[in-house]
Order: C-alpha cells, then sequence, then structure tokens
C-alpha cells in the first residue's frame, strides 16, 4: 500500500507546493513559476499512471512484450505545449503590466486601481 | 524534486527562482525517462527547462529581479492547498497500484494502440501513431494553441511601425556576444548548422525513434535563437522578419487543415489520412509526415517569433514610450 | 458534404483564422471573418435541423472509431448551444469594423480578428466534442484567446484583469485536467459515451469522487459561479466592447453546458445527485450569487461593471435551475441561457454603441443620452427589461419556467427568492434609465449624434429577437425541452 502510493503522494505535494505559490506570492512571475510547478506536477501524475512493470518505451521492437501505455504520453505531450503557450502569454501580459503599472507586485497594483477608480 | 521547489517558494532573487525551476524541468524530464515515457521526456526537457526558462529570462530581465518581501494572505492561501491536497490523497487510496498491468487505464483503450497500431499504420512509434492519427484531432488543436499564444504574444507586445528599416544600436548588439567571445562565436558557428540538421532529423524521423514535429520545431527554434543571441537581435532579424515568422505559423496550421480538409473531400471523415492514397498504410504515414510538418513549421515559427517580440519589446518600448494608446 | 456538418462547424472558423494572416487589409479581414461567421451560424442551424430529423449525430474524426479516436457527438443539447455560440457571434461581428475602429489602434485590428475565430472555434470545440481530453484542447483555445482579447483593452485595467483571468483561468483548467486524468485511471478511457457506461462500475470509489469534485471545482471557475466569479467583472468591463458583447453571451454558457454535461451525461445523475448533496450546495450558492451580485450591480457606477455583476446573478439563477434536479429545471435552465445569450448580447453592443460615440460607459456621462441617441438607449431599455423578467420579453420566459419548476419540485420559498432577486433587477436597471432619460446631459460632455447604422442594425437584430423569442418560444423552449428530456431519459 505504502510503496504503491508513494509516487502520488510526492507528486501531490509538488502539485501543492506550486497551488500554494500561485494563491500565496503577490509577484506576478512567481505566480507563473508556481502555475508551471502544477501543470508539471499534474503531467507526473499522468505519466506514474501510464507506468507499466516490467513495461519499455512504447517502441515497438523485437522481443518485446510490455510497454508503457502510450495514451497518456500523448495526453502529456499536448498538455506540455499548451502550458508553454499559457506560459508565453501570461509573461506577456506581465510584461505590459510592468509597463503600465511601474510593478509586479499584486499590492501595488491593486492600491494604484483603488486609487483611480 | 520536492526540495528543488521548496527552495522555490523561498527564494526572492527571480533570477535564481528561474533557474532552479529549469533544474526541476530536467529533473522532471529524467523522472520520464525512468517512467519509459521518452517521447514527453524530449519534449519537457526542451520545453520546460529550454523554452520556458529562457521566455521566463526574457521576461525577469524586462521588469524586476527582485521579489517583494511581502506575503499576504498565507493563512487563507495555506488553507486552501491543505484541503486541496488532502482531497487528493484521500483520492489515492483507491487507486490502482503503481505499475500494475491489469488497472484499467492499461487494459481498455490502450490494449489496441499496443496492439494494432503497427498493422493499421504501419510505425513502430505508437505514441506518435497515436498522437498523429487516431487522437490527430486532439494535436491539430495542440497546434492552434501554439498558434493562438503566438498571435496573442504579439498582440499585446508588437509595436507600432514595425522594425523594418530602422537599424538601431540596440542593447543586444552592444552586449552581444559577436565582439566579446569570438570563440563562443566560433564554436557556435560551427554548432548552429548541425542543431538546424538535427532538427529536421528529429522532424523526419519521429516514427521510429522519439521525436516528432513538435521537438524538432523547438529545437529548429532553438537555433535561431542561439543565432540572434551571438549575432544582435537586429542581424537575425534582417534575414527572419516578424512577418515571414507570422505567416510560416499561418501556413502550417493550415497544411494540417488542409490535410483534413482533402481528407474528407477524398470520402474519408476529416484527418483521415487512409483515403490519401490507394493504400491505407502508405496513406496513414503520408498523411503523418504532412501533419508533422505543419507541426513542425507552426511550433518552430511562433517560438522564434514569440521570443522576438519579447527581446523587441525594451528597445521599442524606450523609443515609443508604451503601445500607442 | 452534409453529414460532415459537425466538423465543419468547428473547422470553418478555425481555419479562417490562420487564413485572415494571409490578407492583410483589417476591411478585408473584417469582410472574410463575417463571412466566416455567417457561414458557421447556417451551419449551425442545418445541425439543428439535423438533430431534429435524425436524432443524434456522431462523426468519427480521422476514421478511427471511438473510443479509440476522438468523435464529435451533437444531441440536441449540443446544437442548442452551438447554435447560441455561433448566431451571437456573427451578429457580434458586423459591428466589428465600426466599433473597433475607435477601440483598437489599427494595426491590432489584424489580430483581433484572428483572436475573435480563435476563440470561437475553441468554445464550438468545446461543445462539438465527444472526448473528454479534446475538451481540455479546444478549452484552452478558447481561453487563450479570450485572454489575449481582454488585455487589448484601453484600459490599463485590461491588463490586470486579463492577468487574474488567465491565472484563475489556468487554475481552473488544470483542475479539469487532474479529474479528467483521475477519471481515465479509473476506466481507461477519454471518451464521454464510453466513460458514462465504464463509470458505474468503479463510481464508489474515492477516487472517482475526488475526480468528480475537481472538475466541478474547475468548471465553476470557468463559469463566475459565485464566490469563484472575483476575475469577471473587470474583464468584462475592461475588454473592448465588442469583446464584452461575445463573452458574456457565450463563455459562461460553454461552462454551464460542460456543468452539464459532466453531472447528468458522464457521471450521471443518480452518483452527482445522490451521493452528493451537490444540488443543496448548488442552490445555496446559485440564491447567494443572485443576491450578492444584484447588490453589488446596484452600487456600480460603470454601466459595464453594473451589467457584468448582473451576469454573474444570471448565472446564479441557471445554477438555481440546475440544482433542482428535475428535467424541467434543466430546461429551465437552457431556455435562460438562451435569453440570456441574447439580452446580454444586446445590451453590450448597445454599450458598445455608447462607448463608440461617447467614449465612457459610467453613468455620469450617460446622462441625457435617451434624447441623444434614442435608439442606442432604447436597445438598452428593452434588453433591461428583458432582465428583469417583464411579459413579452425572452425574460420573462426564463423565469416563467423557473418558477413553475421550483413550484412543481415544492420549492415555493425559492421561488420568492427568485421574484425577490428581479427585484433588485429592476433597481439596477433603473438607474441606467434614470440616468438616459431623466437627468439632464452634463455641462462637460460634448452633445453626441445617434451611433451609425452599421451599428445599429446588429444591436437592433438582437433586441428584436429578444421580443421575437419572448412571444414566440417554439425555438427555445422546444429544443431546451427536448434536450433536458434527452438528459433525463436513457443515458446518452
Amino acid at each position: 500500500m505504502l510503496i504503491g502510493h508513494y509516487n502520488y503522494w510526492v507528486v501531490v505535494a509538488l502539485m501543492m507546493l506550486g497551488f500554494f505559490i500561485i494563491i500565496a506570492h503577490g509577484n506576478l512571475i512567481k505566480k507563473i513559476v508556481g502555475l508551471t510547478i502544477f501543470q508539471t506536477s499534474v503531467f507526473i501524475f499522468y505519466i506514474s499512471v501510464a507506468k507499466l512493470d516490467g513495461g519499455t518505451a512504447p517502441i515497438l521492437a523485437e522481443g518485446f512484450t510490455d510497454y508503457a501505455n502510450p495514451l497518456p504520453h500523448v495526453l502529456i505531450l499536448t498538455a506540455i505545449v499548451v502550458g508553454i503557450a499559457t506560459t508565453a502569454l501570461g509573461l506577456a501580459l506581465t510584461v505590459r503590466i510592468n509597463e503600465a503599472y511601474g510593478s509586479i507586485e499584486e499590492e501595488f497594483i491593486e492600491k494604484q486601481d483603488n486609487q483611480s477608480c | 524534486m520536492v526540495g528543488v521547489v521548496v527552495a522555490i517558494v523561498w527564494m526572492k532573487d527571480l533570477f535564481s527562482v528561474v533557474m532552479l525551476l529549469g533544474i526541476y524541468g530536467l529533473l522532471t524530464a529524467s523522472f520520464f525517462v525512468a517512467m519509459d515515457a521518452v517521447d514527453v521526456a524530449f519534449t519537457e526537457a526542451s520545453v520546460g527547462a529550454g523554452i520556458s526558462t529562457l521566455l521566463l529570462l526574457v521576461a525577469v530581465a524586462k521588469t524586476k529581479r527582485k521579489e517583494h518581501p511581502v506575503r499576504h494572505k498565507p493563512y487563507i492561501a495555506l488553507l486552501v492547498v491543505i484541503v486541496t491536497g488532502a482531497l487528493l490523497i484521500y483520492g489515492t487510496f483507491d487507486m490502482p497500484r503503481f505499475g500494475v498491468a491489469d488497472a484499467p487505464g492499461h487494459t481498455h483503450v490502450a490494449q489496441r494502440y499496443i496492439q494494432d497500431s503497427y498493422e493499421e499504420i504501419g510505425i513502430p512509434n505508437i505514441v506518435t501513431s497515436v498522437l498523429a492519427s487516431y487522437r490527430g484531432f486532439d494535436t491539430f488543436g495542440e497546434v492552434v494553441v501554439i498558434f493562438t499564444a503566438g498571435i496573442a504574444v504579439l498582440a499585446l507586445l508588437s509595436v507600432v511601425g514595425g522594425v523594418s528599416g530602422v537599424r538601431r544600436q540596440s542593447f543586444y548588439e552592444q552586449h552581444s556576444m559577436y565582439e566579446q567571445h569570438k570563440v563562443l562565436r566560433i564554436v557556435s558557428k560551427i554548432l548552429i548548422p548541425f542543431i538546424l540538421m538535427f532538427a529536421l532529423y528529429v522532424q523526419f524521423h519521429g516514427e521510429y525513434s522519439p521525436g516528432g514535429g513538435f521537438q524538432a520545431g523547438v529545437i529548429f527554434a532553438a537555433g535561431l535563437i542561439l543565432f540572434a543571441m551571438l549575432f544582435g537581435l537586429s542581424t537575425a532579424q534582417r534575414f527572419i522578419k516578424i512577418a515571414w515568422l507570422q505567416l510560416m505559423a499561418a501556413l502550417g496550421v493550415l497544411i494540417y487543415g488542409a490535410v483534413g480538409v482533402v481528407s474528407f473531400l477524398n470520402g474519408g471523415s476529416f484527418l483521415d489520412y487512409s483515403v490519401l492514397l490507394e493504400n491505407p498504410v502508405a496513406g496513414q504515414h503520408v498523411g503523418i509526415i504532412l501533419i508533422e510538418l505543419g507541426v513542425g513549421l507552426t511550433v518552430a515559427s511562433v517560438i522564434t517569433l514569440i521570443f522576438f517580440t519579447f527581446a523587441n519589446r525594451k528597445e521599442q518600448y524606450q523609443i515609443v514610450d508604451s503601445t500607442g494608446e | 458534404m452534409l453529414n460532415h456538418l459537425p466538423i465543419l462547424q468547428v473547422i470553418v472558423p478555425l481555419l479562417a483564422a490562420p487564413i485572415c494572416l494571409f490578407l492583410q487589409k483589417p476591411k478585408i479581414v473584417w469582410l472574410f471573418a463575417c463571412v466566416a461567421t455567417a457561414l458557421t451560424f447556417l451551419i449551425s442551424v442545418l445541425l439543428l435541423q439535423q438533430v431534429n430529423v435524425s436524432g443524434t449525430l456522431v462523426y468519427e474524426l480521422g476514421g478511427w472509431e471511438a473510443p479509440w479516436g476522438i468523435e464529435y457527438r451533437i444531441d440536441d443539447l449540443n446544437a442548442l448551444l452551438l447554435l447560441i455560440i455561433s448566431s451571437i457571434s456573427a451578429v457580434v461581428m458586423w459591428a466589428g469594423h465600426i466599433s473597433l475602429s475607435k477601440e483598437l489602434n489599427a494595426d491590432r485590428h489584424l489580430y483581433f480578428y484572428v483572436l475573435y475565430l480563435l476563440s470561437l472555434a475553441g468554445m464550438l470545440g468545446i461543445v462539438a466534442t465527444g472526448d473528454a481530453f479534446n475538451v481540455f484542447v479546444f478549452l484552452e483555445v478558447s481561453s487563450l484567446s479570450a485572454y489575449a482579447l481582454i488585455a487589448l483593452g484601453r484600459d490599463r485595467r485590461a491588463l490586470w484583469a486579463s492577468y487574474k483571468y488567465l491565472i484563475m483561468g489556468t487554475i481552473g483548467a488544470t483542475f479539469i485536467l487532474i479529474g479528467i486524468g483521475l477519471m481515465y485511471q479509473m476506466t481507461g478511457t477519454l471518451n464521454m459515451h464510453d466513460l458514462a457506461t465504464r463509470l458505474p462500475e468503479v463510481s464508489q470509489t474515492r477516487t472517482v469522487f475526488v475526480s468528480f469534485a475537481f472538475i466541478v471545482v474547475g468548471v465553476c471557475l470557468k463559469l463566475a459561479l459565485f464566490p469563484l466569479h472575483l476575475w469577471l467583472p473587470n474583464a468584462y468591463a475592461f475588454a473592448p466592447s465588442l469583446v464584452t458583447a461575445l463573452l458574456a453571451a457565450t463563455s459562461t454558457k460553454v461552462a454551464i453546458y460542460l456543468l452539464i454535461r459532466f453531472t447528468f451525461s458522464i457521471y450521471g445523475l443518480s452518483f452527482s445527485f445522490t451521493t452528493l448533496p451537490l444540488n443543496v450546495l448548488f442552490l445555496v450558492l446559485g440564491v447567494l450569487g443572485v443576491f450578492v451580485a444584484s447588490v453589488a450591480a446596484i452600487y456600480k457606477r460603470n454601466t459595464k461593471r453594473l451589467f457584468a455583476y448582473s451576469s454573474v446573478a444570471q448565472v446564479g439563477y441557471m445554477i438555481i435551475g440546475f440544482s433542482v434536479g428535475t428535467a424541467a429545471g434543466l430546461s429551465a435552465s437552457l431556455i435562460h441561457i438562451f435569453n440570456h445569450a441574447l439580452m446580454k448580447g444586446a445590451i453590450f453592443l448597445a454599450l458598445g454603441a455608447v462607448v463608440y460615440r461617447v467614449g465612457s460607459v459610467n453613468l455620469s456621462q450617460i446622462n441625457g443620452l435617451g434624447r441623444e441617441m434614442p435608439y442606442t438607449m432604447a436597445a438598452i431599455v428593452i434588453g433591461g427589461l428583458s432582465l428583469i423578467g417583464v411579459p413579452l420579453t425572452v425574460g420573462f420566459i426564463s423565469k416563467w419556467y423557473l418558477i413553475v419548476a421550483l413550484l412543481e419540485n415544492g420549492w415555493w420559498p425559492v421561488a420568492l427568492l427568485v421574484l425577490l432577486g428581479s427585484l433588485l433587477a429592476v433597481i439596477y436597471v433603473w438607474k441606467v434609465v434614470e440616468s438616459a432619460y431623466f437627468k439632464p446631459a452634463d455641462s462637460d460632455r460634448e452633445p453626441v449624434k445617434e451611433a451609425p447604422l452599421g451599428f445599429l442594425i446588429p444591436v437592433w437584430v438582437l433586441v428584436i429577437a429578444n421580443v421575437y423569442f419572448g412571444l414566440d418560444t417554439r425555438l427555445s423552449v422546444g429544443v431546451a425541452q427536448a434536450a433536458a428530456a434527452g438528459l433525463f431519459g436513457v443515458t446518452p
């Protein structure tokens, strides 16, 4: 039981650390770093699901009958691309925000907004 | 890995945070290799440790390096995180054990991919078969996502007037390694063609070994970005114009879409490559090569595009003040 | 060609987007985008007709049968949503060229159209697909383009609103991804239809329970369900007017569709509503959402924000109908989805016309506009009456069916609360009416002319639809009831 789920627990820990960074930190770049960690740990979870004891990489070759499950691999390839797309857009926004507000800290930005309201 | 992430939580210096994130990406990639997911590892290494680190660095350079020390509402955040985490842990108790063969994930849909894909599609890399054919539409969506990101970054950061014609003494030129590092320059001059060659190899060999359009696109873009870093941004942009990159990105999506449209004009359904040629297996092969080409084209041009747009920003920001609004 | 309709629905706008880049000239791109969205609308009409005649349509992408390949599965519910999304986006697009000329620099127009088409294609893709992972991919297509579109707003607060939306939206999408992964782990499949048949076997496990929880929370983030709505008001308020009209009329609807699809078709009614006290939870959140957001709307001075809060409140009504857990309740929700798209489309587009002439939508700025821009303000008034639920408008139909459904279930206190919520709507709509008709124009505002015809026509098309579907309910109510019956009948 313990060993069987050890992997998943590590994933959960990573996920939550990433999630914590997103919520608790006010720095916009740090938030995006947190987002990346959060997403990456979900990828790790999927790939763990695909693992087969005694299996090998899913490229057909003579002499092997057991392969890791290719489907989650495919899904994660797609998800990685989606992740980098989000990161790029988030950073683009951060750069613009920095130009417009002169800061990349959540608090300062909110303060400026409240003044102008 | 947990250690690295904990360090990221505490670090205030964004530069080190980004570096640690790169390390995290590499560790993840090696974990994927241990999990037999070579294709994914390849991608994660190039994206997680490569492109995203690079973009983050550029963004840090454009903004501020230090994080403000004030941390607010950590208790609420902690509570949300603990509840979510506990829920997930709770969910793991009924999961099938790690690595066992009779888990539902292994026995249902995946069985057919492993057993029949060689006969139906004719290429040994199952991941490529699933990616490009069985779930080809997902991959089409993926290309569209990356295309969207490219256009979105352009819409946000591209600057009025464009770059053409004006030659400026930029930060990048003054500090480009062109003058300072002769050795680096010569080595990389030799290296860049090889990187581009390797990208092409990855592109067209994806059916047999790990790799494919996406990874090839990233490597190709990395080659171009290296070129830009060494010889200065404006030198690079005299050869590679953003306007062209934009069209190339669109072209990649269109190639992919056109393969789909042709296949339904030939009587199949959208993205049914079997009808492209008389022999269905050969048709699949042609289809996959074509769509991988589309993927590679879009990915390479969008990533280069995003990098250039980011890097251009500072120079033009100083000249044009803001976006012109 | 007819049997390819399901896929054409999505790829027409999807492929039109990259083609735009080759056309370059904003005016030509706009015309092209109009043609593309009109074509998309036509396809959705044909699809609805086909579904009516021959029942659920299944389209296998790549020629691989599900669950190995990805399939599109269109039933009444999908067809209804596709129709809403494509019709609103087509009408809003007509006003594109005029509205953008004031709100966006000329060099950004091209990107705007490309992103608009991508966002549209993404939403259509989410609705049309029958594959859980494909939902995630298209969700990201539509969200990424939506973030960028919002950030194109003139005010710098648009950037900040967009960033917040990006963070919330990505957390939501990642939650959905976790949920899908857990489901896959327990069943080995990603196809919705296949999931529905395989989930009952394992429905008693904690893993499935957690997967459901994650998907619901993720979708609710996208849905802006109270108390997860914080990203929405600013995003709507500072986005370019066209974007507000598009998103307000469509994007939360897509999220509600996902919620309905996951709870009713995939996990099944018995699991969603009996294993968990989900309906009670949703009922409470729905009612709270209606009241908190309506009260907040009353205090807003920016009319776009005012109506954005009203959107959060309207989402509350949809969720109340959903939480009843009967076919009548669900069809009331669906009717309201359809009707609310018409109301908010009309209101925000008309506000776009105000922005075009006046440059601002603060209450103080629209003082006296009732005389200067009679047609535009009349459109806002009719939209507002519809929001309140006055007879002869679509809003009345929604409220009527919702209250009937609540009373059928014996939930008369909730029905009373719904009526009370409408009173709050009277107050905030009145504030706009009061400014426009009963206050003199501010002396520091230049007198303005009526909006150009190119703007008025799309606005009034939506307004007339508001009245027409308030009288002739065959289409909206008929399809909604058929869809609800389908979800409650044999699990598809």
